[in-house]
């Protein structure tokens, strides 16, 4: 009988052992589409529908279009009507809004007159992100509102900046979430699973006599390793449909190409999970160590949700030898600027390197073993 | 040609620890060898070594007429092997089992399926060829694990420990499916805590320390020890002081 024979009953009984594991199956399958849903709708860095209140003091014409201007935006609702100062701090402290726009009395007056004017925001710096954003909204709509105002009343000496951003022109987080819940489903699937599906056979002891017949080794670990590939490859079908099907995440670059990143990274993780388990008897400990070494990393260190600028140096360094740097890297290159091999290149040999690092160290504790 | 299993001067050493040192031994074709030994005498390390799950650090040995060096993937084709902890699949049933190890020993799927009815039928399990290999009781499953381990027909079987923990019933039972084995020509090389078991083995060895400190039939050696039961042999061997 032929090797592939061997391998396809190989892989039939993993199959055997992921399919009766009912509840890990669940957790395989859905996490990936509970995940992105999370990310996508609940942990949201934009900010929809903000309460806010505004105190106006001037009360006329023009106040009053900037109030419906505010309450208009999707950003914005109004919560309360506000009458003094001490009614900001109240509603703030109440929780009922979370900025207020303060309009004094000679609002419209001077600005009708061609000066200056003024009002001002407050925010609720408790919560900096949101404190930031939402007075960046606000501004900018008051920033519009006055223009169309007076639009052949430039101020002469202002020079106004005109911003917009490249790839991502909403600055929906979806976009960067969808590349990062990717990475964070492939190393689990593809690193986490199979160092505890190997490692539950040597704990159970069948590795012995798996070791002990006449298949070799490779045959034995590549047989466990393809469910697991299968397993990722779907996931992250699900999670391409999802993103580009409910958030509108854009696919710019070349799908081959994408797969083939994807495909990529999935050996970079297997290999990892490979190595894991090539050191540690035991699937507590895969699990634990896959855990520590392998997710918070994933999670922490890959740009996913802190930005690798803003670390300090020597995290910033670290986060070089974490894959999922540069995943996230190719993902957000390929998928958002449309890039092809010639953008990403340099990450693709770098993920290649590692992948082939991980498996030479495997391959040297696996045979450390047997000595 | 007449051992099956040869070894010469065959050592293991981990750092400072000889594990196996210097054993020699012959194991006669269709013989059932009993390695006994206590609890960290080196019988696992030895059979792991004949097993090629793990390289000598020095001496010969030859299994089946295949070096253990040069050779395993021979080796591995003729041997069967039985581990101390439980071989079989737990969540696979019992039909999957025999199906998945009769598959990669290379057995063409007709014989696996003829082979496999031949067993329930031989074990009297028909009643659980479909159900998971955890919902039956210890005593069958080590029955059914002896019986894929020789389900290939090797030249030479390994079992560690085989019986531990199984009740005397079954121990008998799973002794006849041993014997049975021999006479249809297997080698059976069998570790063991229970010297009752030494008593039916054709030739028992017992090794202390790494060494094998006696080799012979049964009955020889209780003969030279001067003692009515294994037991006693073994307690003067591995408790010198004491006796």
């Amino acid at each position: 009988m032929g090797i592939s024979k061997k391998l396809s009953i190989f892989i039939r009984k993993e199959f055997y052992h992921i399919l009766r594991d009912r509840r890990t199956l669940v957790i395989l399958l859905g996490m990936p589409a509970v995940l992105v849903l999370l990310f996508g709708f609940a942990i949201s860095n934009e900010i929809k529908n903000a309460d806010i209140g505004v105190l106006d003091y001037a009360q006329n014409d023009q106040s009053q279009r900037l109030t419906q201007r505010l309450s208009a935006s999707e950003y914005f609702t109004l919560a309360r009507p506000l009458r003094s100062t001490q009614d900001i701090e109240e509603a703030f402290r109440a929780g009922d809004i979370k900025m207020a726009v303060v309009l004094p009395a000679e609002f419209g007056e001077a600005t009708a007159r061609g000066l200056p004017g003024s009002l001002q925001l407050i925010a609720d710096g408790t919560d900096p992100n949101t404190a930031t954003t939402l007075s960046n909204y606000a501004s900018a709509i008051i920033g519009d509102f006055l223009q169309e105002k007076q639009p052949l009343q430039q101020p002469p000496m202002a020079i106004q900046a005109e911003v917009r951003m490249l790839y991502n022109a909403g600055l929906k987080s979806v976009f960067m979430f969808v590349p990062g819940v990717m990475t964070v489903i492939l190393m689990l699937v593809s690193a986490m699973m199979t160092s505890i599906a190997i490692t539950r056979e040597k704990e159970v002891g069948t590795m012995e006599v798996l070791l002990a017949s006449p298949l070799p080794p490779a045959l034995i670990v590549i047989g466990k390793v393809i469910p697991y590939i299968l397993l990722a490859l779907a996931n992250t079908a699900v999670i391409l449909f999802l993103g580009t099907e409910v958030f509108g995440v854009p696919i710019r670059g070349n799908y081959a190409l994408l797969w083939a990143e994807c495909l990529l990274f999935v050996l970079t993780a297997l290999s990892l999970g490979i190595l894991i388990s090539t050191r540690t008897d035991s699937q507590q400990v895969a699990m634990l160590f896959s855990l520590m070494v392998l997710m918070l990393p994933t999670i922490l260190l890959s740009g996913f949700i802190f930005p690798i600028e803003s670390m300090p140096m020597p995290l910033q360094v670290i986060s070089n030898i974490i894959p999922a740097k540069w995943f996230i890297i190719i993902l957000k290159d390929v998928m958002l600027k449309g890039g092809g091999l010639e953008l990403v290149w340099q990450e693709t040999l770098i993920l290649l390197g590692m992948t082939f690092f991980f498996i030479a160290l495997s391959v040297r504790s696996f045979n450390i073993r047997l000595a | 040609m007449n051992h099956a299993i040869t070894a010469q001067n065959l050592t293991k050493r981990f750092g400072d620890f000889t594990a196996v040192d210097a054993i020699s031994f012959e194991v006669e074709k269709g013989e059932i060898f009993g390695f006994l030994g206590a609890n960290g005498a080196g019988k696992t390390t030895a059979m792991r070594m004949l097993t090629g799950l793990s390289r000598p650090t020095d001496g010969q040995a030859t299994v089946a007429g295949y070096d253990v060096y040069r050779e395993p993937e021979q080796i591995k084709r003729r041997i069967g092997y039985m581990s101390q902890k439980f071989s079989l699949y737990e969540d696979l049933k019992v039909r999957e089992n025999i199906r998945f190890y009769g598959g990669i020993y290379g057995l063409p799927r007709k014989q696996v399926r003829q082979e496999t009815d031949r067993l329930i039928e031989e074990l009297g399990m028909s009643e659980f060829a479909n159900s998971l290999v955890a919902g039956i009781p210890l005593g069958w499953r080590q029955k059914l694990a002896f019986s894929i381990a020789i389900l290939h027909r090797p030249a030479i079987v390994f079992l560690d420990e085989p019986t531990g923990g199984v009740d005397p019933v079954t121990r008998r039972q799973f002794w006849e499916m041993i014997y049975k084995a021999a006479d249809e020509g297997t080698t059976v090389f069998v570790t063991t805590h229970y010297m009752d078991e030494a008593e039916y083995c054709n030739r028992v060895s017992i090794m202390v320390e790494g060494r094998i400190a006696a080799l012979d039939t049964p009955k020889a050696m209780k003969a030279s020890f001067g003692v009515e039961t294994m037991n006693e042999v073994f307690l003067q061997l591995t408790r010198p002081e004491s006796s």
